[in-house]
């Protein structure tokens, strides 16, 4: 099902997939993945919740086979055992033995990952520490609140000193304080150069960490790039002014995009420009027409907005 | 291959720690002590009716030891059975239940292969399966020993195709976890275990009564699931030729023994199973 070969597109990137496609029966999951993920990035993975993300991770893992298409991880095909070795997954939904200890359930998995007993015996510890979990090492999993048990799940993904680490909403089931920890352990691999796939509905996580995003929907990316050159034509700025004489509107309108006119004796105009010096554009035409202008107040664009609009048009956004 | 002992290693812990399992064990200690204390009172039955027959001069028709191997045989058939009903609780959703907990969507990923998983889960269990008929068949036979001052021939033997027995249940019941839910599976293999059971019967009336049919229908249904032709041959080896003779066919023996061409169907059908499991975990979708 999976070419073999193709070593140029295989080395240059870390995740590639070309049309990788999932139906169940008659339920397309997956319409069309077509990404690449260079190495050492940190990219996010976003769309709504149903639109084939699970699916998607699920075949860079290789627990599920793609009905049509096909991908290369680490240079190897899809659910290549030898570039398993390299990766670390945290899956969505997941529940390990929690009978074990979360030091037991550790070397378990290192033992899977084939790490001998002294490399066990030194990479433990260290897991444990970076989530914060050495206190509770003898304590059974059972015990575990939901945010420990999402730290050991993080902590067996980072047992094989992967190349590449597969996030599925690793940060859904904790609370602040343990989102910014998670967020710290990835920019800690991202330091190292560890490449990081990171599944997300949480918008403000991908913003935070990520280099590249995708957007999917309805089973196919909908948008991919650098975040700052996603958000590029995003800037929305609210201008605080004084009396708008007649015709000033509409020669503002010719430089920025107006979105909203709340009017009264101070008129509040929202408008979206490309970048910041059309907004100063804009302001200096407000100034040269004698408009006061008592306040630039750039409005946080963020990814959410992107996202809300990139769903709803379903459209790519201008280039 | 030593990821498989990893997996075979878990799940032999894991084994330990099911409720079912613990169940089992459980009444397995209540028969084990129930067991010592009717063989007691058998003997001393046994011995109050000999001094009967010796008082009233009677010469004792039958010898002592075809009463004494009907007693292992019942003790043996019990531990025969057991392990079959241990063996479907242990391992009825070892794959089943774990895709619907997601336990394996951690496991599968790691550079293990699928069928390393399969296997390793079917050596934690037989290993289990192993050690826990090895000490019933002990029970068994230590306490006709020493209560009864009576030892079966071809223990070993015995002991070896009740864990066939098991083995092949054990492969077929995994095989069905990679197929159905748990709970169908429960149902699918209990329901085939007790066909193979209701088969071993009906053959056995069937040799009683010189009926082809029955025999017949029993055959067939030993070809579907073999656990209990393997039984059969288990008792007829544990029993001295004398016992066998004149309890004819029971439920829980044979006349006629399977042939070593059943032996080898069965670990030919234990194998199968195995590695028709291994490929449909292979091809399925997580």
């Amino acid at each position: 099902m999976t070419a073999r070969g193709e070593p140029a597109s295989a080395t240059t990137w870390a995740i590639e997939t070309r049309g990788l496609r999932k139906i169940y029966g008659d339920r397309v999951a997956l319409e069309d993945l077509t990404l690449t993920v260079g190495y050492g990035e940190v990219f996010g993975f976003l769309g709504p919740n149903g639109a084939g993300k699970t699916t998607a991770v699920k075949m860079l893992v290789g627990l599920i086979r793609p009905t049509a298409g096909t991908g290369w991880v680490l240079g190897r095909p899809l659910g290549d055992a030898h570039a398993r070795r390299q990766i670390g997954y945290l899956p969505e939904l997941f529940r390990f033995h929690d009978w074990l200890t979360g030091e037991e359930l550790l070397d378990l998995h290192a033992q899977l990952y084939g790490l001998s007993r002294a490399e066990r015996r030194r990479r433990i510890p260290e897991v444990l520490e970076l989530v914060g979990l050495t206190d509770a090492a003898h304590r059974r999993i059972r015990t575990y609140s939901k945010g420990m048990q999402q730290r050991i799940g993080i902590a067996q993904a980072l047992l094989g000193s992967p190349r590449l680490v597969i996030l599925d909403e690793p940060t859904s089931a904790l609370d602040p304080l343990g989102r910014r920890e998670v967020r710290d352990v990835i920019r800690r691999l991202r330091a190292e150069g560890v490449t990081v796939f990171l599944n997300s509905h949480l918008l403000s996580e991908v913003e935070a960490v990520c280099d590249r995003v995708a957007f999917v929907n309805r089973g196919r990316v909908i948008a991919i790039g650098p975040l700052d050159e996603l958000l590029r034509g995003e800037l929305v700025v609210e201008f605080r002014l004084g009396a708008l004489p007649d015709g000033t509107l509409a020669a503002l309108e010719r430089i920025v995009r107006v979105e909203d006119v709340r009017p009264g004796e101070r008129p509040t105009l929202t408008v979206r420009a490309p970048d910041e010096a059309t907004i100063a554009r804009a302001v200096d035409l407000l100034v040269g027409a004698g408009v006061p202008v008592y306040g630039v107040v750039p409005e946080r664009r963020s990814l959410e907005d992107l996202f809300v609009r990139l769903v709803e048009d379903g459209e790519r956004p201008p280039a | 291959m030593t990821k498989a002992l990893v997996i075979a290693r878990l799940t032999f812990r894991e084994g330990l720690r099911k409720k079912l399992v613990l169940g089992v064990v459980l009444l397995s200690v209540v028969f084990a002590a129930l067991y010592v204390w009717g063989f007691h009172l058998f003997v001393q039955d046994w011995r109050a009716m000999e001094a009967r027959r010796a008082a009233s001069g009677a010469t004792t028709v039958l010898p002592y030891e075809v009463f004494a191997s009907a007693m292992v045989l019942l003790g043996l058939w019990t531990v025969n059975f057991l392990a079959g009903i241990m063996t479907i609780f242990a391992s009825v959703g070892t794959i089943a239940s774990e895709i619907e907990q997601g336990t394996l969507h951690a496991i599968v990923p790691k550079p293990i292969r699928r069928w390393e998983i399969v296997l390793g889960k079917w050596l934690g269990y037989a290993t289990m399966l192993v050690v826990y008929i090895g000490i019933m068949v002990a029970a068994v036979v230590v306490t006709a020993r020493i209560v009864g001052g009576y030892a079966p021939p071809n223990v070993l033997q015995a002991y070896a195709l009740i864990v066939l027995v098991a083995l092949m249940l054990l492969s077929l019941t995994i095989l069905g976890s990679t197929l159905f839910s748990t709970v169908a599976n429960g149902v699918i293999v209990f329901m085939l275990y007790g066909m193979a059971i209701t088969g071993g019967l009906v053959e056995q009336i069937g040799t009683a009564l010189d009926n082809d049919v029955l025999v017949r229908i029993g055959v067939l249904s030993s070809l579907f699931v073999p656990s209990d032709s393997m039984w059969r041959l288990a008792s007829y080896l544990v029993q001295p030729r004398i016992a066998v003779n004149f309890l004819g066919p029971t439920p829980f023996g044979t006349t006629v023994p399977p042939s070593s061409l059943a032996v080898y169907y069965s670990i030919g059908y234990a194998v199968v199973m195995l590695v028709l499991a291994m490929v449909r975990f292979q091809r399925r979708d997580l």
